[in-house]
């Protein structure tokens, strides 16, 4: 086999003219309740798929530390009973209907997720809107579902990924509900039934949460549906957000042993701008061209030149209180150091020297593409409006965005590069085999060992 | 390419009073004189589209001494091609707003991309010319090796329940190194593949003959088929290969492993039972509703049982074949119990409530509505994967290799439908004590 086979080149076909993508057309009502429900008529497939964000944040410190067992707890056993069904009923009444229903917690909502065969969203809204109101906790549910959460954490906790992520997030928020995404096993031990109808009743309300609907049906229905079902839902509670982000600060890289791995994983984070800030277009390119996609100059260097690592990736994310852009990479124990610094060369390269108006264009056209990609189905449509909503913001974000985007220029990648990109500005946290990796990385950096 | 093509409209699924819907995606055909097989399925209801391209080879194929060979030419799939460098083929992709991959299973290895409708033609150009020919280097091979050295680092090696049971069930259910062999890769094996290794894979088995080409979403169905012949048209025809039969006798008696596992902090269980070819899936569709009855949800058999009323398990999940995918694996393949437990519970009463629960199955069958409630939930489920014109694309591929039946994506609902509660019950009787295959894993060091 030879690099380029001869006689066998073609050129490459030109695209054809883009079809304009049409905003879909969100109704929204906010009920009586206070209750704020979008729906979209989305056919395609007979379904409908259902997106509730209430706002659910805890504070910082101590405090914060129960709420998160608490919370944690709460999405785990929200779904195992009403004053009317038991849990096994209550399961098999959501899979009647061709139904799924999950909830979760994290640091600033309650999640409900949903899709349902059309014809049996009043039985899966009706479900929704009883647990709602009548969750019941029993005890012996609660109980049994503390035990399995302490054992399914020390599950997560063995993974290499996660370990690093707890530390990372430490570093990052100190005592913020942000640095500590889960609780311990002793925290979740001190967690009883009482306190869950308790954090229910106060916490669980209406008037500033969202409920997402698109489907195969139109929004009048979805709405009036809503409507019946949620009517009873009329718990009144202050909505709480998190509390401001501590100011940040870079510190030495963490290194945590882990002792005879065969990869070190390695993450760096930092302050990212939100999807509302100015800099977010020219930052999102910044980062495509950094690290955000395949097609980017880290997975070209560390990976497809290297070989160090297989799937590196630079991720932003947003949680309310301050968004953040996370690297993450797995990289083979030998390569740690060498992988590391070509990271930094990377991180320095995109936030000193400009990227060139090719790679500028290439990571616009893939940002303005998946972003149309992403709201192709029922179920990307539905999460991608409700996390908009979950950030203040609408469908014609998506219209938005891609005009910004075209207007970023390479100056405006730099710019973004230097202040968010820069790895002097960057917490790094390090997992890993100490014995092998420690020495060869403090040529490197300055290094705190845990 | 067929004479009369139809115009695109957007398909629609229908409820009827028989149930819950069936899809009616549209479905147009055509054979390459170089034996490529095509399906275009359109609807411009957005403008996206997929491109989806099958071969039918995978980890089974692989010969001895080349664990993971299968696999490690996916990766090399993209390193270059008839007119392309290494690195080109993703950011023609991704640069013009798509995403992309690729995945290597037992019985097959695809390709695909999801992009814009305006950028079909470039999709295809793309697939077309990594079939036409593959290209490359040394450096390139001995770089990608690095590259799934690190994957198989970062899923198995550095992970709790690493490969637990993908690959560590089959040395202890098969006997034929084709179904036994580890599918990720002996490290060895891979550092020893070669370029002409390569060649060799890419000759006999990347033949159009031996490819489905699939296409959904945003597309005029005559000029899609003008695109198809224009790129695929004039790759020479080549040998295709006989699939060999990897059929092997089902175990006659009991099989037990155990694994350690330094890195799980708690144990695990997985049980396995061989079940009919899934060629007929009037008798091995009643396999694929049962691992449901017994472990989707809360209201499921097993879950039930071991998660609500006994707190024996941790989780507990059941599915058919070795990846997950009921539909997508050929004789022979498993039936799959996986349940995570505690410490202080053992296995063997994993094992003893296991077995209760299909007896009662087998002795009592299912209540009335059991059986309804889990099909319309696996019905939806399936309706969701196919709203996407990638599952759509892969789906029809994968009918259409393992079964001359893409219409099976609008068919299956009304196949599941049609299951019935005395096969679930009769498929529950097979699975007993005596022919299944059981590996625990247990944390720590073998001592």
């Amino acid at each position: 086999m030879t690099d380029q086979p001869t006689g066998l080149s073609r050129p490459v076909p030109p695209l054809a003219k883009p079809r304009t993508v049409k905003l879909p057309t969100v109704a929204e009502r906010t009920l009586d309740n206070g209750l704020r429900v979008l729906a979209v008529r989305r056919p395609g497939v007979p379904l409908a798929e259902l997106r509730l964000r209430v706002p659910f944040a805890g504070p910082s410190g101590r405090g914060g530390r129960a709420h998160t067992a608490q919370a944690q707890l709460l999405g785990d056993t929200l779904l195992s009973g009403t004053d009317r069904r038991s849990a096994a009923q209550l399961a098999a009444d959501v899979q009647a209907v061709g139904g799924q229903l999950s909830a979760s917690t994290d640091a600033d909502r309650l999640g409900f997720g949903g899709s349902v065969l059309v014809s049996g969203l009043p039985g899966l809204l009706e479900v929704l809107g009883e647990v709602l109101t009548s969750a019941s906790y029993p005890k012996r549910e609660v109980v049994g579902e503390r035990d399995r959460l302490v054992q399914e954490l020390a599950i997560y906790r063995s993974q290499a990924a996660v370990i690093a992520r707890e530390a990372l997030m430490a570093r990052l928020y100190g005592e913020h509900p942000y640095g500590r995404e889960l609780p311990t096993a002793k925290e979740v031990q001190e967690v009883k039934a009482s306190a869950l109808r308790s954090l229910h009743a106060k916490r669980i309300a209406p008037s500033g949460s969202v409920l997402t609907i698109v489907g195969d049906l139109t929004p009048a229905r979805a709405i009036g549906l809503v409507e019946k079902a949620m009517a009873g839902w009329t718990t009144i509670s202050k909505a709480a957000t998190s509390p401001a982000l501590p100011s940040y600060r870079s510190r030495p890289a963490l290194l945590i042993d882990r002792p005879g791995a065969v990869q070190t994983t390695i993450r760096m984070a930092g302050p990212a701008p939100s999807r509302t800030h100015a800099d977010y277009a020219a930052f999102g390119l910044a980062n495509l061209v950094f690290g955000g996609y395949f097609s980017s100059r880290w997975v070209a260097n560390i990976r497809e030149d290297k070989g160090y690592t297989y799937s590196p990736h630079a991720q932003i994310e947003h949680p309310p209180a301050g968004s953040r852009i996370t690297l993450s990479a797995d990289v083979s124990t030998p390569t740690t150091a060498p992988a590391l610094l070509e990271t930094v060369y990377e991180l320095g390269r995109v936030a000193t020297l400009p990227v060139t108006q090719a790679e500028l264009d290439q990571a616009r056209r893939y940002a303005i593409g998946t972003l149309a990609l992403s709201t192709s189905t029922q179920a990307g449509l539905a999460s991608t409006l409700s996390q908009l909503a979950g950030g203040d913001m609408g469908v014609e974000w998506l219209h938005e965005y891609p005009r910004l985007l075209g207007s970023v220029t390479v100056d405006d990648a730099l710019a973004a590069g230097a202040r968010y990109l820069a790895p002097s500005g960057l917490t790094t946290v390090l997992v890993g085999d100490v014995a092998e990796v420690k020495a060869p990385l403090e040529t490197l950096i300055e290094l705190e060992q845990a | 390419m067929p004479a009369t093509a139809k115009t695109a409209s957007a398909p629609r699924s229908r409820t009827t009073a028989a149930g819950p819907a069936s899809p009616s995606y549209a479905i147009e055909r055509a054979l390459l004189a170089n034996g490529l097989r095509v399906v275009v399925s359109p609807d411009p209801s957005s403008p996206v589209v997929a491109v989806a391209v099958y071969y039918d080879v995978g980890m089974r194929s692989e010969p001895q001494g080349r664990t993971g060979f299968a696999h490690l030419f996916e990766h090399l799939m993209f390193q270059g091609s008839a007119s392309l460098g290494k690195t080109e083929h993703f950011t023609y992709v991704q640069g013009n707003g798509g995403t992309l991959n690729g995945s290597t299973h037992v019985d097959y290895t695809n390709y695909y991309e999801v992009m814009p409708s305006s950028a079909t033609e470039l999709a295809l150009f793309l697939e077309a010319d990594r079939m036409r020919s593959v290209a490359v280097t040394q450096e390139n091979l001995d770089n990608q090796i690095a590259v799934v050295q690190n994957e198989i680092r970062v899923n198995v090696l550095n992970r709790p329940y690493g490969g637990f049971p993908w690959l560590l069930l089959p040395p202890v259910l098969f006997d034929q190194f084709a179904n036994s062999h580890n599918g990720y890769g002996d490290f060895i094996d891979l550092e020893s593949s070669t370029l002409a290794d390569a060649q060799g894979f890419f000759d006999r088995y990347y033949a159009p003959g031996n490819a489905v080409l699939t296409i959904a979403g945003d597309v005029d169905v005559a000029q899609v088929f003008m695109w198809v012949e224009a790129h695929f048209g004039d790759i020479p025809a080549r040998a295709v290969p006989d699939r060999p039969s990897f059929g092997e006798p089902v175990p006659t008696g009991e099989r037990r492993a155990i694994e350690y596992d330094a890195l799980a902090p708690a144990p695990a269980v997985a049980m396995a039972w061989r079940v009919p070819d899934p060629a007929d899936l009037q008798t091995y569709l009643p396999y694929v509703v049962l691992a449901e009855v017994l472990t989707d949800g809360d209201a499921s058999r097993l879950q039930e049982r071991m998660l609500l009323q006994d707190r024996s398990a941790t989780s507990i999940s059941g599915y058919l074949g070795l990846l997950g995918d009921p539909l997508d694996a050929r004789d022979p393949t498993p039936f799959l119990l996986e349940v995570h437990h505690a410490e202080d519970v053992s296995p063997d009463t994993v094992l003893a409530t296991v077995d209760q629960e299909l007896a009662r199955l087998a002795t009592d069958g299912l209540e009335a509505p059991e059986l309804d409630r889990t099909v319309a939930r696996m019905t939806a489920r399936y309706l969701r994967e196919v709203d996407s014109v990638l599952g759509r694309a892969t789906t029809m591929a994968v009918f259409e290799q393992q079964r001359d039946r893409a219409e099976l994506i609008n068919e299956l609902p009304g196949l599941l439908r049609q299951v019935t509660a005395a096969s679930v019950q009769a498929a529950a009787a097979t699975l007993t004590p005596q022919t299944r295959t059981v590996l625990e894993l247990r944390p720590g060091k073998a001592s």
